[in-house]
């Protein structure tokens, strides 16, 4: 099964690569996008046949200790059915 | 003084700081980062670079290698250890020290000597510096934004845990000697035991005068001292 971790800046944390692509749409002409904020998608191929409870464990341990750091991120698990 | 420079996959600046030790005359050795043990050292140093390539996050990966356990062993036991630009980065990434260290806010690597004002001359990294002077010391870096959320950075203003800020020649901190739009001008924070320092600008950089300044033998010579 693959899964997605979605890592993201803390929305209080300045994201100046964001806002240096935010810059370069509006010279492009996208003038309605008014914020860009950028993060990393990590997917992640796990073992069937574990339950999805198990898996959301494990998941929140990896993202907590490694996928993200609490300090500056904040992350998100998506599972299959949920990615677009 | 015997010291340990630790080297993981990706440190570029191990031999500078072998150096640097070494002028001040410290023992200095290489301690891969495999090696589980710092037993018989007196000091830890974790020198720049980009330690597995600053994959994930700058010292992400670096702060699970086994050296590392020994790292918070070392600083449990109260003995000094030294983190600098990456060595900073896994420290904060390992937990032994708060906050973290982001994308400088113009988004470039600078490398160029900055002026730095010591805040706190009681440290043992810092005690032979004279009141009232700054220092020359180059930084190297991309990710040197300091960061920390408000409770963290009032608990390290009240201990007087920022033991460098990024200030003018004049010892000013005024907000163009900032050079990555880190938090409060922070360039070096200590723990709170006060043993375990880390700082982005490079002292081992600035140890002879030919080399533009020796103002980073101040450490060096505090931590003999």
């Amino acid at each position: 099964m693959r899964v997605a971790v979605k890592v993201r800046l803390k929305r209080s944390i300045l994201d100046p690569q964001g806002k240096t692509v935010q810059q370069a749409l509006q010279h492009l002409g996208f003038e309605q996008i008014r914020e860009v904020r950028i993060g990393k998608l990590i997917e992640l191929e796990i073992e069937e046949g574990q339950s999805r409870e198990k898996i959301q464990q494990m998941l929140e341990a990896a993202g907590r200790k490694l996928l993200s750091n609490p300090v500056m991120e904040d992350f998100e698990i998506e599972y299959p059915g949920e990615l677009p | 003084m015997k010291s340990a420079v630790i080297v993981f996959p990706g440190s570029n600046c191990d031999h500078d700081m072998l150096r640097a030790l070494t002028l001040m005359g410290h023992r200095a050795e290489f301690v891969w980062h495999k090696t589980g043990n710092l037993s018989g050292y007196d000091l830890a140093a974790l020198p720049g670079g980009f330690s597995y390539g600053d994959y994930l996050r700058a010292g992400a990966i670096a702060r699970f290698s086994a050296i590392m356990k020994a790292v918070a062993d070392f600083a449990a036991k109260g003995k000094p250890v030294l983190g600098i630009c990456n060595g900073f980065q896994v420290l904060t990434e390992a937990g032994l020290l708060p906050g973290a260290l982001l994308r400088n806010q113009n988004l470039r690597f600078i490398c160029r000597p900055v002026y730095l004002r010591a805040e706190n001359l009681r440290t043992r990294f810092t005690r032979a510096i004279q009141p009232g002077t700054t220092l020359k010391i180059p930084i190297a870096h991309g990710e040197g934004r300091f960061h920390i959320d408000p409770d963290g950075l009032k608990q390290l203003q009240d201990r007087e845990q920022i033991v460098f800020r990024y200030a003018n020649a004049r010892g000013e901190t005024d907000p163009g000697a900032n050079p990555n739009g880190s938090l409060d001008h922070v360039a070096g924070i200590i723990n709170r035991e006060g043993n375990v320092l880390g700082m982005m600008p490079h002292p081992e950089r600035a140890m002879e005068a030919i080399l533009g300044s020796e103002d980073g033998r101040r450490i060096f010579e505090s931590l003999s001292a």
